[in-house]
């Protein structure tokens, strides 16, 4: 491993945090691998080699778990990653078209990432905001409601070094570094911060507000 | 005309509505009060007789699945929540944890002292920061209050809940894989028998339940049995969340009884956006057959569903109008499949490849006359052959959509093009390019 003394000791230190959530040492891998992203931007052979021997597997076995799951990365990530439904129903709704604009726009294809590092690409798949479609996803944050001009200026905004904001979430959306160690089950102080929620949310509470069918819980 | 239930979405529009403050100040964690002076067999009871069925899409009754843990040998045995919300057109988990993630803490924190489990998992798929954010907080909120940790509100009884990130896959939604992913493990099913029940999470004894089902559990027990049984038909009791998205004027979360109909559910959505004609719908999700305007009657309930030749699954109705091509959309849902396979078993790995294939040939222009037969036998080839339910899953869209739309398959090889302006489903305007080939998934 290459990494420094200091990089190492937070390593270790949030490494241990993770291990105390689990009895079995190995289910603390995937937080591991999200730590790992945490700080080398995607799953690193330094990465590779410090989770194995955090779980007490061969680097093999960690980066067969690795590859399974689309989230993470085998090669240096984009600080932003932005996702694009184009699962059936976001496709068809527009998705297809963003993607086709966004991918033009920024001159890279699927999982690939701008020479500047800033964004990397990707077709997701459907990611659980359907009544919100056409999604897209900005480092795992929801950007609802999308159309090929609010999707563009995102990534002017991100390619410009401006913030961006979703539609469901934080004020602003953090980096993917930063983001990862979230995932990595470090809280991050957004947790309060919010959009409001939107009207697909509350459309059915709304409608029996209205007509007095409220439940009384 | 069937009224809307809210009962899990009540709460949904109060101030800071996630918080345990708000959740509290609208009578939260009064039920785990309650059941922690109950006799755990009596809560186990409760659950099986309000009927309670699994919300993830299977509809296995919730308090059997508990019953059928073993007697306590004094080891360990454990709860795992199923947050991996990612069948397409599924919306109902995410928007309950980002905007109630209390009412799940207080289902885990019931159902857990009803097994007697010390040790309850929340599994989120990975894709959802801001959802960690609250289910995190959630969590270390209702520590602070006494109602997780040691000795909760002085019962003696003691829990521990761990909010798990994924990393994507969608299979990872299979309890099993599920399981398997949760020890640190690519996310592949497990052989059953053994169930979770008997052999589940290092090999203990396991439930495994969906966000919704847990999210049930408080008010079944505040409220009552009889309460939840008056909500729904015969066999399939209580209220759900019903998520209409696509062509349709409001789309969003609608909750209610179970045995509404989509006419119904259109009503209040405004109908299909602009006044289109309703084409096709899916009742719960990409995995269930679909159905078309002959079924805007049909009872959203397990059995109705189940005997018009679809599944109820998660009631995600994602609508389709007149605008759209159904083999671009059955193309795509395959695409979704073939990604999705975990690549463990031949039918499902090979089948999904070979799908795809042929139906983005059709797509395309390309396909001749056998390969519409070609899609049915490997269909068949795959239903009931494959080790989980994804691979029967994939074939749903492809088996219905070619029982109610064989012709628009035969037009497509027939003019050797799709006939459909794309762009004519989209909700935007935009200059259709001159046919573009879409990239493939990587």
């Amino acid at each position: 491993m290459t990494y420094d003394a200091d990089t190492l000791a937070q390593l270790r230190k949030d490494a241990d945090e993770i291990l105390s959530r689990y009895p079995v040492k190995r289910s603390a891998l995937l937080p591991l691998l999200h730590l790992v992203q945490s700080v080398d931007g995607y799953v690193s052979p330094d990465g590779i080699s410090f989770c194995a021997e955090v779980v007490d597997l061969t680097s093999a076995e960690v980066s067969a778990v690795a590859t399974f799951y689309t989230q993470y990365k085998r090669r240096p990530n984009g600080e932003y990653q932005v996702g694009v439904c184009t699962t059936a129903l976001c496709a068809t709704m527009g998705g297809d078209e963003i993607w086709r604009q966004l991918s033009d726009k920024c001159g890279v294809g699927h999982d690939e990432t701008t020479a500047d590092g800033k964004i990397s690409l990707e077709r997701i798949e459907c990611n659980a905001a359907c009544d919100y479609a056409p999604v897209m996803m900005v480092n795992w944050e929801f950007f609802d409601n999308m159309t090929p001009d609010r999707a563009l200026r995102v990534v002017d905004d991100i390619l410009e070094g401006r913030d961006v904001k979703p539609t469901r979430g934080p004020h602003k959306v953090s980096t993917f570094k930063e983001t990862e160690r979230v995932l990595a089950g470090f809280e991050d102080g957004k947790v309060d911060e919010d959009q409001g929620v939107g009207d697909p949310t509350l459309v059915g509470l709304k409608i029996a507000r209205e007509q007095g069918w409220e439940e009384q819980r | 005309m069937t009224d809307l239930t809210p009962v899990l979405s009540a709460t949904w529009d109060a101030e800071q509505s996630w918080k345990l403050s708000t959740y509290e100040s609208h009578g939260g964690y009064r039920a785990l009060k309650k059941a922690l002076g109950m006799d755990k067999n009596d809560i186990v009871q409760a659950v099986k007789d309000s009927g309670l069925r699994g919300r993830g899409g299977a509809g296995f009754p919730t308090g059997m699945k508990w019953g059928f843990l073993p007697p306590d040998d004094g080891g360990p045995r454990y709860l795992v929540v199923n947050a991996d919300e990612s069948e397409p057109g599924t919306c109902k988990d995410i928007p309950t944890m980002l905007s109630a993630p209390q009412v799940l803490i207080e289902g885990v924190a019931i159902t857990s002292y009803a097994i007697g489990c010390n040790h309850a998992f929340i599994y989120l798929r990975g894709e959802v920061t801001h959802v960690y954010r609250r289910l995190m907080q959630a969590v270390r909120e209702a520590y602070a209050a006494g109602h997780l940790g040691k000795n909760i509100h002085g019962s003696g009884f003691d829990l521990d809940v761990t909010v798990h990130a994924g990393a994507g896959a969608y299979i990872c939604g299979e309890e099993t894989a599920l399981l398997d992913s949760l020890e640190g493990r690519r996310g592949q099913p497990r052989l059953k028998p053994p169930f979770p029940a008997v052999a589940g999470l290092y090999a203990r004894p396991t439930v495994v339940n969906n966000v919704e089902s847990i999210a049930s559990v408080p008010a079944i027990i505040d409220r009552g049995v009889e309460w939840f049984t008056s909500m729904g038909t015969e066999r399939s009791k209580g209220m759900g969340l019903f998520s209409l998205s696509g062509h349709v004027e409001r789309p969003g979360q609608y909750e209610a009884p179970l045995g509404i109909t989509l006419r119904e559910l259109l009503d209040m959505a405004g109908g299909v956006r602009g006044g289109k004609k309703l084409k096709f719908w899916t009742p719960g999700g990409s995995s269930t057959p679909i159905f078309t305007d002959e079924h805007l009657d049909t009872p959203l309930d397990y059995e109705s569903v189940g005997s018009a030749g679809s599944m109820l699954g998660t009631r995600a109705l994602q609508i389709f109008d007149e605008t759209t091509c159904v083999v671009r959309v059955v193309t795509r849902w395959t695409e979704f499949y073939k990604h999705e396979s975990c690549g463990k078993c031949t039918p499902c790995r090979e089948g999904t490849f070979w799908l795809t294939q042929i139906l983005k040939r059709i797509e395309g222009g390309q396909g001749t006359e056998a390969d519409i037969q070609q899609l049915l036998d490997t269909c068949e080839s795959i239903l009931g052959r494959a080790f989980c339910a994804l691979g029967d899953g994939a074939t749903s869209c492809i088996s219905s959509s070619i029982q109610y739309f064989r012709e628009e398959f035969e037009q497509h090889i027939a003019d050797a093009a799709c006939p459909f302006d794309h762009s004519a489903s989209a909700l935007f305007d935009y200059d259709a390019p001159a046919k573009v080939t879409e990239e493939a998934h990587a």
